[in-house]
């Protein structure tokens, strides 16, 4: 929508992306420059709130670490050293084009593509598919991939895009871990009216920050051992009879019955009354449930049965068989409050009031609303239910080794409380629910990869049983980042924090070429920084650097670009297209899908150029079937056009917008692709929300008209119930496996006991595994990072007005640590982990669990690096805990490396570090450690601003900021 | 609070100068009626001492200008005169400056007619003008301590004495060299100017200490749970909302340690009254022109600390809000 | 008599900043603002000209500890102590509205006004050389041109907590008001007699309502579970005696 308030001022909707929150956003402009942006007040994710990022958005625009002009390292310059030479695009993409044809032709795995903060992976993904490369993923593992899988795999959505707490009918909120950086606005506008409507706000976490500090109760844990405490608040649950029966009965696999027979290959699979020819990818309805009144076996969802939840049963041949709650509940049984007192720091007493809190809460306060469903089974009700105790969690509970498992034991908890997508509980997202798994696998074999043909599976899946991992016949990985192996075969965002160490030790093979967008791994993107550092300047014995060749885009001058032998020019998000895809990562609203779209606010700066243009010319070039027709001509003019034009297949209606749809844009989800899209999307707040009516917005996992409804629009392709796994037969299936029970891939012999280890049908508690690996009396602290909410990752600390907020970082501990370990408040400590050592400034704190030390994340800088000058607070006060963190596990076997990650998922297991703190000596005080030589500028960015900058939109300074660069 | 040079020069060099004129007529004033003094009239004191005071005065309107952000509007500074006592002292510094200069001036020219006479005194002109110059020296004393003492909230300056001290200590310093200046001139005035600049002295130096007692006993009606509302004994700022410092940050700190500011506390008791004192004893006894020029001297030196402290020392509640400076 | 004024909700307040970029995105470039300057942007100790900022205080001891962000801005007293000292008039308080405002061409840049005043709101403009502060957004609030709800200052409408409210504090019947009623609203250094407009409401705790008695409940569903043992027909019974 544009608007003339006055002559001087005109106003431009978009999208904003200083985080990946998304709100809309009103652009104010005078005289062609960005004057002022505010929340808009028609999009339903902000409603017209805006964050400290959003209106500090400007200044990125106007940022003097912005590339403006694609670079070419020079000749006779070493990596990382900064020197570049300004080339043109031509020169660029020739470039591009000769060595990917060549290695399209030859061996396409040799091209990895890994992206990190984007919010295109639909069409990153397509071009890595096309080109036929394995090796894609974005950054989701190295972020929060055992919040989406461990979720996934459970309830078949998860939070952040996919779903999240409902405050707006809640009346108890448990927030679990950090979790500020995600869906930031819209959380802190339901956090705000939640407590206004008396809610009750408990906050867990080691550290009192971000939102724990508005909770009305701070339960302080020691990092890593939530799962713990969840297990044993699950135990009191059950032990109280505080569990939602009908929920659990109707809803889970909880009444399902497993068979026990140890002598039975199918011992751990649930009995099957029928086996289908064909699975698709959903549960098939075909378990069992032992019926209470004729006291055997019954199929499921028998109208009027009733199961037992609890109890052993056997079969008419002897089997012996138990309903999986029964199992859960015997898996919990030793997990005791006292037992989980111990490991979590939290009193026992503290542990069964939480149960009984929130189990009560959950029976006592139901909420009934007046909205009539059916479900699958044909049941109709007359309203829908809701338990109003709802959860939120993120990275907390993710970033640990053990944290598939504690999110699974989330997920039970959330699901046995009778949460699931029900009014005050979880709900769901479009395009969530989907099936557990959902349907999308990767290939699953080295025959997946051939020359110059796409990739024969999609570039990242959903496993759901051995078979569908991504191994050759002796079962070792096809990925780079050995994603979908046996080492992480639930690795279902891929593993990109392993990527380069991987590439570099030529384990499982080398790379030839690895292009990085937005994503600063050699710096707070990379675990092991200052080795990581070193990999991508190492050369192998003939001088040439391991990992040959290097391609970067971004829009700014990142540590990560100092290593680029070839630097792309990316635009900001106010120079650009973008669709937030209902094939990616919408921002649908609880009541429908919602997508959204960013609109080109002013023209792009100096040479840069939108990632996706650089994607679909290069797709074009090298004649990609999905970029060119028959004839191998090009397909789609530019971005703009490949968005309306493209469909998921010929025909199918579904493209990457689902608003206004077919030729004159009246449809909906579905239909021919209208020319006139973006034109509907600019004139409506760049977003398309469609509603649902109000029976299809609860109980969405056996919603028969919502199901119904999704399948017809393309959602999902079966329109089957999508039953909660309290018990994890997918699992299981690995475990068999492992343990040579199964047919079908079986896990190398170094990896059988890892892999029977941690594959459990129900969740489990286990140390994080570094923990397990090192002397904790060594290193007695655990070492966090917290989100800042006014610093999105690494992005801002180019931005003048953010970082005077925060312009260097502390390590916050508890008085007692400086007491017992020698310093005060304010000294220079050393931070040591058994990866090595980092040196910062102490600083107290009343509000974090003596036992853990925290720093806000990426706010630490290399000298020089995004267009700072070489003694700014970032970097000379500013340190990164990620030099200590190892991308590995320490005290392997000789040759042996795995990932410092969880076992399951590949997450990568950030907040495991434990490190033991010392105070510095005179000598090396005053600045942090490491120190990196002083990151050179580029040719093409703007000088630098000197003193003073005061910024007056429209006054034509800033625009010309990059008009006098140095190019 | 964070000294500026510009202020402490200021209130320093007019104090300096104000208590010079005021010792200049009251030279006249003994002359006149013949309390002590010359036989002739010391008119070569008068207008060299006036030469002083109007130098005085413009070094420190000068220095004042340094405190400005916009010294081309200072015009303005006047308007408020009803309600700022910033206002006022704007406009009493210059007539002030003006009226003693005119008194030097008469005196220079000699335009001196009798105005009336009353009983065997003539009364002359200067010393109608004096008369009225010297009215607007203390007045601008009060404006100048009031500017600070106006300021209920910061505790240390909010009292009498801050007036009582900016008054004595200008007077302490004036008359210091005007003992001096007459000892040069080899005025009989020098007896008076010495005892009055040691009564001055020591007098001021009772009343600083009074000063510093009281403000280090203070206790302030502000505290961190009157600051943020919330009613604890143990709050602690763990952020002030801007890591690379503020103009809260800078304005309002010395960031200075306690013992640097015990040091410029003895430093200036020591230089300011101490030495001085001593000076001006030697020098008064032995009519040593040059050591009460030192002892003049040292004590502006004294007071130029004095006054960094008086800065220093004043906590403004507003740091409570910027604790984790 | 109108005295508009700002409630902030530190029982919400989750101290984003937002209202702090906000503020100085629409302060620096909003008409006749002048700009606001950063000083040492890219470099070392950054620092600029803010009209609001948030700070974290931590208030008692582990575990028993709050954290209390704490947005801070101009006050708009009802009795500004910042304003009688002005020696140039510049420093001014409107009849209309009660809004504290500076006219940056009168003001001198002494910095009096920022003595004066016991918050440290008021900051100078290095650059400019003239003292600046919160506005109220008074070249937003009265612009027509916006829509109704979008005339409020910028700090407020960004506020993703909406822990701001903006209102007439001497309207008894404004949201403001009855906030300040209700929730026990206060302002902050009484002592000083400056009765600051903009006030403050506490965090207000939610406590746990649960009973432990609230767990003995006859429909606990544990019962259902229970396993009535199967019984053989053969046993005997009355049936064999009773007729």
């Amino acid at each position: 929508m544009t608007t003339q308030t006055n002559q001087a001022t005109e106003i431009k909707s978009t999208t904003c992306y200083m985080c990946a929150c998304r709100c809309g956003i009103n652009v104010h402009l005078k005289n062609g420059e960005v004057k002022y942006i505010e929340g808009n007040p028609d999009h339903p994710l902000n409603k017209g709130v805006i964050c400290a990022k959003g209106s500090s958005g400007i200044m990125k625009q106007y940022s003097p670490a912005r590339l403006t002009t694609p670079l070419r390292r020079k000749a006779n310059a070493t990596r990382g050293e900064g020197q570049f030479e300004a080339i043109t695009w031509e020169e660029a993409f020739d470039t591009l084009e000769t060595r990917l044809r060549h290695i399209r032709a030859t061996d396409p795995k040799k091209f990895g593509l890994f992206t990190g903060r984007d919010q295109m992976q639909a069409l990153t993904g397509l071009f890595a598919k096309q080109f036929g490369t394995p090796n894609y993923a974005a950054h989701g593992g190295f972020c929060s991939v055992n919040m989406a899988a461990g979720m996934i795999y459970t309830i078949g959505g998860s939070f952040w895009e996919f779903g999240g707490p409902d405050l707006h009918h809640a009346k108890l909120f448990v927030m679990i871990g950090t979790a500020e950086d995600h869906h930031s606005n819209p959380l802190k506008i339901e956090l705000a009216e939640f407590k206004r409507n008396g809610g009750r706000m408990i906050a867990i976490n080691p550290v009192r920050t971000g939102y724990a500090a508005v909770a009305d109760e701070w339960i302080p844990i020691r990092p890593g051992t939530d799962g713990a405490l969840l297990l044993a608040i699950t135990r009191e649950i059950i032990e109280q009879g505080l569990y939602d029966r009908d929920f659990v009965v109707n809803y889970t696999n909880g009444p399902e019955l497993v068979n026990l027979d140890p002598n039975n290959r199918e011992y751990g699979m649930f009995l099957r009354f029928e086996v289908p020819l064909e699975e698709g990818c959903f549960d098939p309805q075909n378990k069992l449930w032992w019926d209470k009144d004729l006291n055997k076996p019954i199929s499921t969802h028998t109208p009027g049965a009733d199961p037992f939840l609890i109890g052993e049963f056997k079969l008419k041949d002897g089997t012996p068989v138990k309903p999986a709650f029964q199992l859960l509940r015997e898996r919990v049984e030793s997990y005791t409050a006292e037992w989980a007192e111990d490991i979590t720091g939290i009193p026992a007493a503290t542990i069964k009031r939480l149960a009984h809190e929130m189990g009560i809460t959950a029976r006592d306060q139901k909420i009934e609303l007046p909205i009539a469903w059916t479900d699958v089974w044909g049941n109709e009700h007359d309203h829908v239910t809701g338990n109003p105790v709802a959860f939120h969690a993120m990275r907390g509970l993710a970033a640990h080794s053990n944290g598939f498992q504690s999110i699974r034991a989330l997920s039970i908890l959330m699901s046995l409380l009778g949460t699931i997508d029900r009014p005050g509980g979880f709900r769901h997202k479009a395009p969530y629910p989907r099936p557990i798994p959902p349907c999308p696998k990767t290939g699953t074999s080295p025959d997946a990869v051939k020359p110059n043909t796409p990739l024969d599976g999609m570039p990242l899946g959903w496993p759901a049983d051995p078979d569908d991992l991504f191994v050759d016949d002796a079962g070792e990985p096809v990925r780079i980042d050995k994603g979908f192996s046996w080492e992480y075969p639930l690795s279902v965002h891929g593993l990109m924090h392993n990527v380069i160490t991987n590439a570099w030790r030529g384990d499982p093979y080398k790379l030839d070429t690895l292009l990085i967008f937005m994503a600063n791994m050699a710096w707070n993107s990379s675990m092991n920084t200052t080795e990581v550092r070193d990999m991508l300047k190492d050369k192998d014995e003939n001088g040439d650097y391991k990992i040959p060749f290097l391609v970067v885009c971004d829009a700014f001058h990142s540590e990560m670009t100092a290593f680029a032998d070839l630097i792309l020019p990316d635009t900001t998000y106010l120079e650009r297209y973008d669709v937030m895809s209902m094939l990616d990562r919408p921002i649908s609203e609880y009541d429908g899908p919602v997508d959204s779209v960013r609109i080109p606010i002013l023209p792009p700066t100096g040479q840069c150029k939108p990632f996706q243009e650089v994607l679909i010319e290069l797709g074009s070039r090298l004649g990609f079937p999905a970029f060119t027709d028959a004839k191998g001509k090009r397909k789609f003019k530019d971005y703009p056009d490949f968005i309306i034009n493209f469909e998921t297949a010929p025909g199918s209606g579904i493209g990457f917008l689902s608003g206004w749809r077919g030729q004159n844009g009246q449809k909906t989800m579905r239909g021919e692709p209208n020319p006139n899209q973006w034109e509907q999307y600019a004139k409506n707040n760049c977003m398309h929300h469609h509603v649902m009516p109000k029976s299809y917005q609860y109980m969405r996992n056996w919603n028969e008209g919502y199901l119904q409804w999704a399948k017809a629009n393309g959602l999902t392709r079966h329109a089957e119930p999508i039953n909660i796994h309290l018990y994890s037969e997918v699992l299981h299936k690995f475990r068999r496996a492992a343990q040579g029970i199964s047919h079908g891939k079986q896990p190398p012999e170094r990896l059988r006991k890892r892999v029977e280890r941690f594959f459990d049908a129900l969740p489990f508690y286990h140390e994080p595994l570094e923990n397990e690996m090192i002397n904790k009396q060594d290193f007695p602290l655990s070492a966090l990072t917290q989100r800042p909410m006014a610093m999105y990752h690494s992005w801002d600390s180019q931005n003048a007005w953010l970082r005077q907020i925060h312009a260097h970082n502390y390590l916050h501990m508890h008085p007692s640590v400086g007491e017992k370990y020698g310093f005060e408040d304010g000294d220079w400590i050393w931070v040591e982990s058994t990866h090595g050592r980092v040196r910062c400034e102490a600083r107290y704190s009343q509000s974090v669990e003596p036992n853990t030390v925290w720093t806000w994340n990426a706010i630490g800088k290399a000298s020089g690096a995004w267009g700072l000058e070489k003694d700014a607070n970032e970097c000379t006060r500013g340190f990164l805990l990620n030099h200590i963190i190892g991308e590995e596990l320490p005290n392997q076997a000789e040759g042996e490396h795995i990932s410092n990650s969880d076992p399951i998922t590949g997450q990568a297991a950030w907040f495991d570090v434990r490190v033991k703190v010392y105070k510095a000596d005179k000598k090396d005080q005053g600045s942090t450690f490491p120190q990196f030589p002083t990151q050179p500028r580029y040719p093409g960015m703007a000088k630098p601003v000197g003193k003073w900058q005061t910024f007056i939109g429209g006054s034509g300074l800033f625009k010309n900021r990059f008009k006098r660069g140095e190019a | 609070m964070h000294p500026a040079f510009s202020v402490i020069f200021l209130t320093t060099l007019i104090g300096a100068g104000q208590g010079l004129f005021l010792a200049l007529y009251t030279g006249q004033v003994y002359n006149t009626f013949g309390v002590v003094g010359d036989v002739m009239p010391p008119q070569p004191l008068y207008i060299a001492g006036t030469v002083i005071v109007t130098l005085l005065m413009a070094l420190g309107l000068f220095a004042s200008f340094f405190h400005l952000g916009r010294p081309e509007r200072a015009w303005r500074a006047a308007t408020m005169w009803r309600t700022s006592w910033l206002a006022r002292e704007v406009i009493v510094l210059p007539a002030f400056a003006g009226t003693a200069f005119l008194w030097g001036a008469l005196h220079y020219f000699g335009i001196d007619p009798v105005v009336f006479t009353t009983g065997t005194v003539e009364v002359k002109l200067t010393l109608l003008v004096g008369l009225v110059a010297g009215v607007l020296a203390f007045l601008l004393y009060v404006c100048t301590g009031m500017i600070y003492a106006a300021i209920k909230f910061i505790q240390e300056w909010a009292t009498p004495l801050t007036i009582v001290n900016y008054t004595l200590l200008g007077l302490a310093s004036g008359f210091s060299l005007a003992a001096a200046l007459s000892a040069y001139y080899c005025s009989s005035l020098v007896d008076a100017y010495a005892l009055w600049a040691l009564v001055f002295t020591l007098v001021g130096f009772v009343s600083r200490i009074f000063a510093l007692r009281r403000n280090g006993r203070l206790k302030y009606k502000s505290t961190a749970c009157t600051a943020i509302g919330v009613r604890h004994p143990k709050i602690t700022q763990i952020s002030q909302g801007a890591m690379g410092g503020s103009f809260n940050t800078r304005e309002f700190f010395h960031h200075k340690t306690p013992q640097f500011m015990q040091a410029i506390k003895v430093f200036f008791l020591i230089m300011a009254f101490i030495v001085p004192v001593t000076l001006v004893v030697i020098g008064w006894s032995n009519q040593f022109a040059l050591v009460l020029l030192a002892a003049a001297l040292i004590q502006y030196v004294g007071l130029l600390a004095e006054r960094w402290f008086f800065f220093a020392q004043a906590n403004h509640p507003q740091n409570l809000y910027y604790q984790a400076t | 008599m109108t005295q508009l004024a700002l409630v902030i909700d530190l029982n919400v307040c989750v101290g984003c900043s937002a209202c702090v970029t906000s503020c100085k995105e629409w302060n620096t470039s909003s008409e006749g603002g002048g700009g606001m300057v950063d000083k040492n942007p890219y470099g070392k100790d950054p620092t600029g000209t803010f009209f609001n900022r948030v700070q974290t205080f931590e208030v008692g001891e582990y575990p028993n500890v709050e954290t209390v962000h704490f947005p801070k801005s101009c006050l708009h007293c009802e009795d500004p102590p910042c304003v009688p000292v002005c020696p140039t008039g510049a420093s001014y308080k409107r009849k209309e509205d009660g809004i504290v405002l500076v006219d940056y061409d009168k003001c001198i840049g002494c910095k009096y006004c920022s003595w004066a005043c016991p918050y440290g709101a008021r900051e100078i403009d290095e650059k400019q050389k003239v003292m600046k502060k919160c506005t109220l957004c008074v070249d937003r609030i009265y612009d027509t041109s916006l829509r109704e709800d979008r005339r409020k200052p910028a700090c407020v409408l960004a506020c993703p907590t909406s822990a701001r409210l903006f209102g007439d504090v001497h309207d008894p019947m404004s949201a403001v008001s009855v906030a300040i009623n209700e929730r026990g609203g206060y302002q902050l250094m009484p002592e000083w007699g400056t009765r600051p407009s903009n006030h403050y409401l506490p965090r207000r705790k939610m406590k746990s309502q649960v009973t432990e008695e609230s767990l003995n409940r006859i429909d606990n569903p544990l019962k259902k579970e229970e396993q009535r043992a199967p019984v053989s027909s053969d046993l005997p019974s009355l049936d064999d005696f009773l007729f």
